[in-house]
């Protein structure tokens, strides 16, 4: 059996990203009856430091240069050169996160080689008739299991849904060379833009403060980023907050922003409509501050405190600092 | 300039309906459906560039059981000119994979200069199908688009994709298939002309024989991956309601933050 194949994403600084971290972990813990072999590819134009990440959760990693992603759009290409790796060496299961460029892998990878996609997996146990992928769908109303009907094909994992860790002995990095032509469109990157804010990433926070409507402009998402950094946290918002212009989509959080999951999840003057609730509900803890009692989040909140967000904003700033020292 | 958008119907996130019938696939009649978020958001995009173009036409290109045009009528009141339906009952059940085929097979018998499609869908957020379409099309694939602008003289297109740190900006000539986000642009209302217009605009049906697609190759009998078992979601717990002033108010929230060993 060629066994489970985890694909290490390579980050623009070079480095491993963080959610093929946590795939690979979960790789290692579905080939835990040690009946199958993890192995780790990791393709671009500098696989070297991404590849000694990933052989520090996975005991093989296959790296593969391919110049092109350099300077033009990864996806596709790195597709290509995976397909033909997974057409010689015939892997069982490959496992891809669910990040927008595992998608856009997963997709054309699935596309060339016929193989079926378990999309945006939370969890995934090994079976006798292969793995078994839990998914949360229609916005987190429902929990599923799929498989795949041969066994085989391609998982993408949801970003936060396993820790990861690392195996404990480090694994080895075997070069491999790239095969034969890159039949599909390369698409040029003509110039790279720096992102509309500094504002720190929502994708892996342990802690949001996330502001809605009820913030009421720009200036008052000052006193979120106050409470995001006094309590180490980024600043997430609603679409509502997003449309208004007072904050980039970078940061907004639901159906057609971001999905998170982070330990603690303060909303200031969010409704919880459902298609922001989609990108939040999995949080371990949410506040929400509201002055309206009957707002949809009172039912899915830990705590709701009824009242004006810049009174009990301004009170819980000066509680933090407080405490803080 | 020519631009096919592919609109998904889906269960309406805001009906709360959502649910399996015991074949494990989506029980439609309790679903009530509308277009897709995101392929709103591309379909806006298209029809602002054909307005400013001044010519040209958005075709809706929909893989879907045969109920669907009833959604269709909505994105063809939003202004689209016309649509396609891919329609047969060897559909049923189809994956990722047979939708990826069949979209691209109903592509090859249209001539058009871009192909838009929504980074994902509500109901199972694959995010697969468009790299899938484009893949088995050969045509340039520009992702998570920001923006797109074509340039009908040159006949290329740019995108600004978002990414992780910032945006990439893409340059491909046409045809190309794009992929679109929220970033594109509030979608419009259909206003009462173009709802009523919608209701004579063309909907054209395909069968899998029209597209020269075997039955066995999609649906049921060709997926390659099962839905096994399905439940609720574990609740979560009681809401604590707090309706002291603020600085008591936040002194509740600080200690349940300590509690929980956040702080
Ligand atoms: C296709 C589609 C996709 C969508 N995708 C997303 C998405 O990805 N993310 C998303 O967030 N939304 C999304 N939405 C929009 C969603 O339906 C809601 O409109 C939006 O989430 C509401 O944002 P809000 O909670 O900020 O605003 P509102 O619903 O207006 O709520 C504002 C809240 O603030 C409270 N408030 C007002 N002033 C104060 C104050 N001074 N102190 C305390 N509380 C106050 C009010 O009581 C109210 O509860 C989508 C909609 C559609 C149709
Ligand atoms: N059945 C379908 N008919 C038309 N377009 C579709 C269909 N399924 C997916 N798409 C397109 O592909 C995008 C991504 O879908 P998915 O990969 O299923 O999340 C959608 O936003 C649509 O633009």
């Amino acid at each position: 059996m060629a066994g489970i194949w985890v694909h290490g994403e390579i980050a623009r600084d070079g480095s491993l990203t963080k959610l093929s971290t946590e795939a690979a972990t979960l790789a290692r813990s579905i080939a835990a009856d040690g009946a199958r072999e993890v192995t780790g590819v990791v393709i671009g134009a500098e696989p070297a430091a991404a590849a000694e990440a990933l052989a520090e959760f996975v005991p093989r990693v296959l790296a593969l240069t391919e110049p092109m992603t350099a300077d033009h759009a990864a996806g596709m290409i790195v597709a290509q050169r995976l397909a033909t790796l997974v057409a010689e060496r015939q892997p069982d299961v490959i496992l891809i996160g669910a990040g927008p460029e595992g998608r856009d892998l997963a997709g054309a990878l699935s596309a060339l080689t016929g193989l079926g996609v378990l999309a945006n997996a939370t969890a995934v146990r090994a079976t006798s008739d292969g793995p078994v992928a839990t998914h949360s769908v229609f916005g987190g109303k429902l929990i599923t299991e799929s498989a795949l009907v041969s066994g085989n094909g391609i998982i993408t994992v949801r970003p936060n849904s396993v820790t990861a860790e690392p195996a404990g002995t480090a694994g080895s990095v075997e070069v491999v060379a790239a095969a034969g032509d890159l039949a599909q469109p390369a698409v040029p990157i003509v110039e790279r833009l720096p992102a509309e804010s500094k504002a720190a990433s929502i994708d892996d926070a342990r802690i949001i403060v996330a502001g809605g409507r009820g913030v009421g402009g720009p200036e008052g998402f000052g006193l979120i980023s106050d409470l995001a950094a006094a309590l180490g946290g980024a600043v997430g918002a609603t679409r509502a907050a997003v449309d208004s212009g007072w904050i980039p989509y970078s940061q907004q959080i639901g159906q057609t922003g971001k999905i998170v999951k982070p330990q603690l999840y303060l909303a200031m003057g969010i409704s919880g409509a459902i298609q922001h609730k989609v990108g939040m509900q999995t949080a371990s803890t949410i506040v929400a501050v509201n002055r309206d009692p009957d707002a949809p989040i009172a039912d899915f909140a830990d705590m709701i405190v009824i009242g004006d967000l810049v009174e009990v904003g301004q009170a819980l700033l000066a509680e933090l600092r407080a405490r803080s020292g | 300039m020519r631009i096919v958008v592919l609109t998904k119907p889906v269960p309406d996130p805001a009906s709360g309906g959502e649910r399996l019938g015991p074949d494990g696939r989506l029980d439609r009649a309790n679903s009530p459906a509308v277009v897709n978020g995101n392929d709103e958001y591309v379909l806006e995009k298209a029809l602002k560039l054909i307005e400013a173009a001044g010519e040209g036409e958005v075709i809706l290109l929909t893989m879907a059981p045969a109920t669907a045009p009833e959604t269709m009528r909505k994105a063809l009141a939003m202004g689209a000119t016309r649509g396609v339906l891919v329609s047969d009952p060897a559909l049923a059940g189809s994956d990722t994979v047979a939708t990826a085929r069949v979209l691209a097979a109903a592509l090859s018998t249209l001539s058009f200069d871009l192909v838009f499609a929504g980074v994902d869908t509500s109901d199972g957020t694959a995010g697969v199908v468009a790299p899938g379409v484009a893949a088995l099309a050969g045509l340039p694939f520009l992702s998570y688009a920001a923006t797109i602008e074509p340039d009908a003289a040159a006949q290329t297109v740019r995108v600004r994709r978002i990414t992780a740190d910032g945006f990439e900006v893409l340059e491909a000539p046409m045809p190309a298939i794009i992929s679109g986000t929220q970033a594109l642009g509030e979608p419009r209302y259909p206003s009462l002309k173009g709802i009523m217009a919608a209701r004579s605009k063309e909907i054209t049906t395909l069968s899998l024989a029209d597209i020269g697609i075997e039955p066995s190759a999609v649906g049921v009998d060709g997926a390659t991956t099962k839905v096994t078992d399905w439940r609720a979601p574990a609740p979560r717990g009681a809401t604590e309601v707090v309706r002291e002033a603020p600085d008591e108010a936040a002194k509740r929230i600080v200690t349940l933050l300590a509690e929980r060993r956040i702080i």
